[in-house]
């Protein structure tokens, strides 16, 4: 790993997905956090 | 699953229960249990993925290091044509049954399959660059991806239109049903057409890698299942939501415009007829200007 050829792309490739996938988790979970204050629990039956 | 709920279903209340906001022992977010568990499987395989990818698995003979990014990239552009799959079904069964948990599963696996056809032009590029010498070209696997990519942006936009909701998740339901077909066309553009594009790695039970880069592929297609499913079930409690929260707003709107409509039809109303002798300001308030 210390003497990885093509290091630069293998961490642009892995450490953009990450953060892609990172970023729209916590969008998705922020959305979600606040939909669900306007919207009554019993519409909300995963909780 | 929630498909089946109409939108008839809520009591009238709903908007007072809304505005009075949800009870203390309900937490105020698209979590659960069975999520949270999902979570740190997926957490933990994703650990496990970095180990394999990045550390325990060897360099290629010919692509070197750069095979790395086939660990990321191959599953990702799997878990697009999964999320393409549920779209283009969930799309089929909003049609059939106008039921719109049906609806939100298709917008929530069309927006994941979005960010998933991201990483995979992204990685792709990103392997294309050391091994072809170029980040790009026209070539029938990666044009058809891209036209892919831009097939569900469009169903996304589509999806925001400011139109009435019964129509709009209509139009978007019939361009989801495009979307596999279009699956397709990218899978087998590599044999339609001449491509620089490789072969499928996995083909049927004799894969062209083995030991633990097999291993570590397989623990990207675990991890990235994983991550996907995760992201499903959480990004379709929020359009879930974003369908009761429009509900809400309409129920609101509605008896606001009740309740003026009245407010309108009692002071018109007045007094019996020949009893109003319009000497008065007070009395002959009928909307009229006094």
């Amino acid at each position: 790993m210390i003497a990885m050829t093509h290091a630069g792309y293998v961490a642009a490739a892995w450490g953009g997905s990450a953060a892609l996938i990172g970023l729209y988790a916590l969008s998705v979970l922020h959305r979600g956090r606040k939909l669900s204050r306007r919207v009554p629990p019993e519409e909300r039956r995963w909780s | 699953m929630t498909a089946t709920t109409s939108p008839g279903t809520s009591s009238p209340g709903a908007p007072s229960v809304a505005a009075a906001g949800p009870a203390p022992e309900v937490p105020a977010n698209t979590g659960s249990t069975a999520t949270r568990a999902l979570g740190v499987l997926a957490l933990a395989s994703t650990v496990l993925l970095v180990l394999y990818g990045l550390v325990w698995s060897p360099a290629d003979v010919e692509m070197e290091d750069s095979v790395r990014l086939m660990y990321v990239h191959v599953p990702s552009a799997t878990y697009l044509y999964v999320g393409c799959f549920i779209t283009t079904v969930a799309s089929g069964m909003w049609l059939r049954k106008r039921t719109p948990g049906w609806d939100a599963l298709a917008g929530a696996s069309a927006e994941i399959a979005l960010v998933f056809s991201a990483i995979t032009l992204g990685t792709g590029s990103l392997w294309g660059r050391p091994t072809w010498g170029t980040y790009w070209t026209w070539d029938a696997r990666l044009t058809s991806t891209a036209l892919l990519a831009a097939l569900l942006a469009g169903y996304l936009a589509l999806r925001r239109l400011d139109v009435d909701p019964d129509a709009r998740s209509t139009r978007a339901a019939v361009l989801g049903l495009l979307l596999v077909p279009n699956v397709i066309v990218v899978n087998r553009s590599v044999e339609w057409w001449r491509s620089l594009h490789q072969d499928s790695t996995l083909v049927k039970l004799d894969p062209t890698i083995e030991g633990d880069m097999l291993v570590a592929l397989m623990v990207g297609f675990l991890a990235m299942g994983l991550i996907f499913a995760w992201l499903l079930v959480h990004r379709f409690r929020v359009a879930w939501l974003e369908y009761q929260s429009e509900r809400i707003d309409l129920d609101v709107a509605l008896a606001a415009r009740r309740t003026e409509a009245l407010g309108e039809v009692g002071a018109g109303a007045g007094p019996p007829p020949g009893t109003m002798t319009g000497t008065s300001g007070t009395t002959g308030t009928t909307g009229v200007t006094a």
